[in-house]
């Protein structure tokens, strides 16, 4: 038997109280399924940056979220403005948030590069004009 | 096999089996079961939430009578500051301690100043740059058991030195042998506690092997008798010796303040705690050097063992405050290993499904399956805090599908239909029923 669990959760746009339900929801049930420590903090850190971008730049999205006992698969899908310099996007420090949402704190640039840093593999396909989907994956195994 | 004491227990005669409880607990474990509650006790951290929301009273804290102090030749009390917020119009804080000496201890050793001891070699270690920042303080025994239970990417962060009370049974023990001659054996050390939680600290201590602490003795238990001693004084010793600092640790926010360190959060009420934890959790708290957190609103003048409104005693602590220095004991040189903790923080996952995580996945999926099942009420009448931990006693065996009672009204009506369809079958002719 194969097996994996899978979620989806509707990110809801421009909500920010609501921002990162999915990603808590997610958190939790690795702790029950007794997920190792350090990937349930990645997986936790690297959805809830991508649930706040979707909040702030494509007004909310959907989450499909894997969990198998050797790796959990998160796939972000928008249908928001894209990205159009990802190289630039991904820079540390880098950010387009509008004024009115940093000003709320968030959008500081920590996004893409953290969302990296977190997971084991990230996969981009965006289109400018039509929306964003991101790939994440973060194996059950330390990152070495 | 009594592998876990609990200061919080439950008298089954005043419980009504109302749910009352159910619903407070930070780690849901709490089920009411044939009327009764009852506590799982492997997830219980002993918050005393439950003690205080029960209309019935039925949940309470087990500690120590004073007649126990007794069992010593030297008895040496151990008070909390929170003790001083509980007496109005105080205006001297050795009317407190006297009146301990005048109710049967020998010695008084405030809690406070261990506390200040706490606070420098704390504001020392992070100097030294040696902690896991944000440092997460380990003052209130509810807060590092449920970081032990829920948060184990935290554990590495948690404070690891002895509380002030531990830290005051050590150094009061010892100074009393010295000045007795008496050995350990016969010099007992007895904390005046605002919460169960300490009590079960000192039975089952997380940081050491055994507490040096003897027994823990409730505020309110011995409220009285101290009240009416300190009336009847006719002369008052000086005793104190601790300054605004040590007494300020019985409020939110007073171990914090005295790192004198500007980047630092304290919250408080269990609530409150497991959201910052959350977010530390998820690395959206950054930039801080210290957290402090406290289990019950206000800090230990919160505590569900005092007499008097948390508020009220935080006034009174503050007008008291405004009186003393601002600390008055110091470590000399290195710190003492004795104000280490013995054993480390180590994460006890008991919210886990299985040791197999194939396993563990199968019965996510079937507590998935039977949630879409359940109405989505969190009522609370199947005895379980919400249809998901119903759902999940379900799939570990503890529970039926018809305790709900939606499902069982369901399956009742279930039942109904078919005895009230039964007559309405056609009655066989005569012909036929000779036929059958
Ligand atoms: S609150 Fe809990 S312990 Fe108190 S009567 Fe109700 S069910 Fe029993
Ligand atoms: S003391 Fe706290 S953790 Fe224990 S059963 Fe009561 S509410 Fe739950």
């Amino acid at each position: 038997m194969n097996n994996t669990l899978s979620f989806d959760y509707i990110v809801p746009g421009d909500d920010f109280t609501r921002a990162g339900e999915a990603s808590s929801d997610v958190k939790h049930k690795l702790k029950q399924i007794g997920y190792d420590p350090d990937a349930i903090r990645r997986v936790a850190i690297a959805m809830y940056e991508g649930e706040i971008n979707m909040v702030i730049h494509a007004g909310g999205g959907k989450a499909h979220v894997e969990i198998s006992p050797e790796k959990i698969e998160m796939i972000l899908a928008d249908h928001g403005p894209g990205i159009r310099d990802i190289d630039l996007a991904m820079r540390e420090g880098y950010s387009t948030a509008p004024d009115n949402v940093r000003a709320l704190g968030f959008g500081a640039g920590m996004g893409m590069s953290n969302m990296k840093k977190c997971s084991d593999t990230m996969e981009i396909d965006t289109k400018v004009g039509k929306g964003t989907t991101l790939h994440m994956t973060v194996l059950a195994k330390k990152k070495q | 096999m009594n592998q876990f004491f609990h200061s919080v227990t439950l008298d089954k005669d005043k419980c009504m089996g109302c749910t009352n409880c159910i619903k407070r607990c930070p780690t849901e474990a709490i089920r009411v079961r044939g009327g009764k509650a009852r506590i799982i006790s492997e997830r219980c951290i002993d918050c005393g939430e439950c003690i205080r929301v029960c209309p019935h009273h039925a949940k309470k804290a087990k500690s120590d009578s004073l007649d126990m102090i007794q069992n010593f030749k030297y008895k040496i009390a151990l008070p909390a500051p929170t003790l001083y917020g509980q007496f109005n119009n105080l205006d001297d804080i050795d009317i407190v301690l006297t009146g301990l000496k005048d109710i049967g201890f020998d010695e008084v050793f405030e809690v406070s100043r261990s506390a200040e001891l706490v606070s420098e070699v704390t504001r020392k270690l992070m100097q030294e740059g040696k902690l896991e920042k944000p440092v997460i303080s380990s003052a209130c025994p509810a807060v590092v058991r449920l970081i032990r239970v829920r948060f184990p990417d935290l554990c590495s962060h948690v404070l690891q030195l002895n509380s002030p009370m531990e830290t005051a049974a050590r150094i009061a023990k010892r100074e009393a042998m010295k000045k007795t001659g008496l050995p350990r054996s016969q010099i007992g050390a007895f904390f005046i506690t605002p919460c169960p939680a300490k009590v079960t600290a000192i039975r089952m201590p997380i940081s050491c092997k055994k507490s040096e602490v003897d027994g823990a003795i409730a505020i309110s238990e011995i409220f009285a008798k101290l009240a009416a001693a300190m009336e009847n004084l006719k002369t008052v010793e000086p005793l104190a010796r601790s300054g605004i600092i040590g007494v300020g640790w019985a409020s939110s926010g007073g171990e914090s303040s005295a790192l004198l360190n500007d980047k630092y959060l304290a919250a408080d009420g269990i609530e409150n705690v497991i959201r910052v934890l959350e977010e530390l959790e998820d690395e959206k708290i950054r930039e801080l050097n210290f957290i402090e957190l406290n289990a019950c609103s206000g800090g230990c003048v919160g505590g569900v063992l005092c007499v008097e409104n948390a508020y009220v005693a935080k006034a009174r602590l503050q007008r008291l405050r405004r009186y003393l220095p601002v600390s008055q004991n110091h470590i000399d040189g290195r710190i003492p290993g004795g104000m280490k903790w013995q054993k480390n923080l180590l994460f006890t996952p008991v919210l886990k499904l299985s040791d197999d995580m194939n396993e563990a996945l199968r019965m996510m999926a079937e507590i998935d399956e039977i949630c879409e099942e359940l109405p989505g009420l969190d009522c609370g009448s199947c005895g379980a805090p919400t249809c998901r931990a119903l759902a999940e006693d379900i799939v570990r065996g503890f529970a039926k599908k018809n305790q709900c009672i939606f499902i069982m009204r369901k399956e009742i009506k279930n039942v109904a239909d078919a005895l009230s369809s039964m007559g309405t079958f056609p009655l066989l002719s005569d012909e036929e029923e000779k036929k059958s």
